[in-house]
């Protein structure tokens, strides 16, 4: 592999995480879709890429599915859900911005911390791959613990995923991936339709110490 | 044979599945269900005796064919204990017609994930399995539509999807592990050459992919921290997918970690996945126990109840060794048996009293006779009292701790006390003291109650010698 190859890997890889970032700070509902939809662009680059560079035509399906499903139907859908719902004007966040970011900072050290001397044996190639994959996937559990509304929720489950499958594609010749990105979508799916026919606009939790008891039974 | 009963496990629940999607008359399809089960449970039993070739995607050992059985059997029994129940909530109008057509065309289709969990030998496979029967009880712990009921499906949606997020990282990782030497492809996928030749992988990789495979699939066993959304996706769904959530769904997600842990067990330089599978269980164990206390809902303390039970089972197979082991099977199988004869006889209850409050409740032993001692008998048997199975398999577990670790065994003898005064101080409540009310309930419905119940009391006096040796033969495996 020449060192542009691994080049252009990394931008694809590294532009993830960039923009998981930039996921954890939005607080407009349709400047996050629109962020999430260059999110799925990037995944589909980054898939497309290690088809090209393992030989394995099959990953390029993968990559077809993150770009019209995740990157183009999916936002489309959202977008429409949120006018329906009347929530597009802001997010409600439970952490303010700033700590979130700072501690986003940490989980991205944290994961390198914690990848690259696992992976000793693989090449340095396999090795970087995962530490972006695993930092993508942890602010995906970022986004979902410091957001509300299940809109946003979807979308850093979403993100999540998108790491998975960028983990899935970087380890070389991993069969089945075609199969869990259309399990994943299939998932993602079922979570659009069911906000859509229960009009869920919050997760369902507050501080409100009554509706907490109410919720564990404890009210009763 | 062995081939053809493996082919009727699989395809008689999803040929079902289609089946009852279409069709609407729900007496047809609540007969139809409980034979597609029977037939289900007889592929399961012609397992047992014959087992086919291993392929590279299925597999059907010693350790399976218990998980296999005993689902097989309360996915039956819970069939003919559903029949009766949703034929009381048509005539209430809390369901329709057309969601019982689709609660049975999932209540299929969730039998046939979980027996695709457990005999797929690729890793992958199991992954998908779980996730689609995870997807099915959500949709059918959604089922009443009403506030709570989708709030308790979106909490376990979320939850659960974030679980099998984390279990699909441990795969990958596990994979990364093998393909150094299995090479590319489905190869390093299959289980039984993954346990074969663990010895030789990277033991970092491997560290690192049981703690994701430990968190993700411990989600859905239910172990503390991540059991958040166990009490509530029993409480709001149907009772029957309750019996089911905990009779089958936990067990099979600990079958998956089970697998994982042979597979790493077989490294000798990777950190035991024991002692972590020990913390994890008894963390449930304790917490569980003083959580059953302020339990007010019947169908939440019973929740509780089972990640009590899954903690001592996890910790049972993390303490590992043959007697630990065999222990843990038991303890497994007699849960499994018991806890869904406990949510069988719930569902009448709350049925019959319009309620799940444990305050409304009284009386049960006088208002309905049969009902009320059974539910006695069956939460005896939970708690740990002799005759019964549980106890069997507690104090064998008991034993062993304290013959290994005594500090470890008085923390577990603890925790099983808090539980046991918990779940008594309860059942006074509920199946003693004074009322008016007098129930009627045709007796044949409780027969599978009874089954179970009878079945966990035989275990509890005489375990026949066939079953001790394959289940020893089982945890000699487990190590």
């Amino acid at each position: 592999m020449s060192p542009l190859d691994s080049d252009i890997a990394h931008l694809l890889a590294g532009s993830m995480v960039l923009l998981s970032f930039l996921l954890l700070y939005q607080d407009r509902m349709f400047a996050l879709l629109n962020v999430f939809a260059f999110h799925a662009f990037a995944l589909a680059g980054s898939v497309a890429w290690q088809a090209y560079l393992q030989r394995a035509p099959h990953l390029f399906i993968t990559a077809l599915i993150a770009l019209l499903f995740k990157g183009v139907i999916i936002p489309v859908a959202l977008r429409r859900i949120v006018v329906r719902l009347g929530i597009h004007r802001s997010i409600e966040t439970v952490v303010s911005i700033g700590p979130t970011m700072l501690f986003g900072i940490a989980l991205v050290g944290l994961s390198i911390v914690v990848m690259l001397p696992v992976t000793q044996a693989e090449g340095p190639f396999v090795r970087e791959d995962l530490a972006f994959a695993l930092s993508v996937v942890l602010l995906g559990f970022l986004m979902m613990v410091t957001r509300r509304n299940a809109v946003s929720q979807v979308i850093g489950f979403m993100s999540l995923e998108n790491g998975l499958v960028l983990a899935a594609s970087g380890a070389r010749g991993m069969p089945l991936v075609v199969e869990i990105s259309v399990g994943f979508s299939v998932l993602i799916a079922f979570m659009v339709i069911s906000i859509f026919l229960f009009r869920i606009r919050e997760r369902f939790d507050t501080v409100d110490l009554q509706a907490l008891d109410m919720s564990r039974g404890e009210a009763l | 044979m062995g081939q053809l009963a493996l082919t009727g496990l699989l395809c008689t629940p999803a040929l079902g599945a289609v089946l009852l999607a279409a069709i609407p008359r729900y007496r047809l399809a609540a007969a139809l269900n409980v034979t597609l089960c029977a037939l289900t449970l007889g592929c399961a039993a012609a397992l047992y005796r014959h087992r086919p070739e291993p392929s590279l995607y299925l597999l059907v050992d010693d350790l399976n064919t218990v998980f296999l059985l005993v689902g097989a059997l309360v996915g039956f029994s819970t069939s003919v204990f559903s029949a009766g129940y949703i034929a009381h909530e048509l005539q209430t109008r809390r369901l329709k017609a057309r969601d019982l057509r689709f609660y049975h065309a999932m209540y299929q289709l969730l039998m046939f994930a979980m027996n695709l969990a457990l005999v797929s030998n690729n890793i992958g496979l199991m992954w998908v399995a779980i996730e689609l029967a995870t997807l099915t009880t959500v949709m059918m712990v959604g089922i009443y539509r009403t506030n709570a009921a989708l709030e308790a499906a979106w909490k376990y949606f979320i939850l659960g999807s974030v679980g099998i997020a984390l279990a699909l990282f441990g795969t990958i990782l596990v994979y990364l592990a093998a393909q150094e030497h299995l090479g590319q492809g489905m190869l390093a996928m299959a289980w039984d050459r993954l346990a074969a030749s663990s010895a030789s992988f990277d033991p970092s990789l491997l560290n690192l992919a049981f703690v994701f495979l430990l968190l993700g699939y411990g989600t859905k066993v239910g172990l503390v921290p991540v059991h958040a959304w166990l009490p509530d996706a029993h409480a709001e769904g149907p009772t029957p997918i309750s019996a089911v959530l905990s009779g089958l769904l936990l067990n099979v997600a600990l079958f998956a970690l089970l697998r994982f842990k042979l597979i790493i067990a077989g490294n000798p330089h990777v950190l035991a996945p024991g002692p972590m599978m020990v913390t994890m269980g008894l963390t449930s164990l304790l917490f569980a126990g003083f959580m059953l206390y302020r339990r007010r809902d019947i169908k939440r303390l019973f929740a509780y109840s089972s990640i009590e039970h899954m903690g001592i089972i996890t910790l049972a197979f993390g303490l590992g060794g043959p007697l630990a082991s065999f222990a843990g099977l038991l303890h497994m199988t007699m849960h499994s048996l018991t806890k869904s004869a406990i949510f069988f006889g719930v569902g009448y209850i709350s049925q019959l009293e319009g309620t799940q409050r444990t305050a409304d409740i009284r009386g049960l032993t006088h208002s309905q006779p049969l009902l009320g001692w059974l539910l006695v008998l069956g939460v005896v048997a939970i708690a740990g009292m002799p005759p019964f199975g549980v106890f069997t398999s507690e104090f064998l577990l008991v034993t062993s701790t304290f013959a290994r670790s005594p500090w470890l065994a008085i923390v577990l003898v603890t925790g099983l006390l808090i539980a046991f005064s918990a779940l008594v101080l309860r059942l006074q409540g509920l199946a003693f003291g004074d009322t008016d009310k007098r129930h009627l309930l045709p007796a044949w419905r409780l027969a599978p109650m009874t089954l179970h119940l009878a079945l966990v009391a035989a275990a509890g006096v005489y375990l026949p010698g066939p079953i001790v040796a394959w289940f020893r033969h089982v945890a000699s495996q487990l190590g």
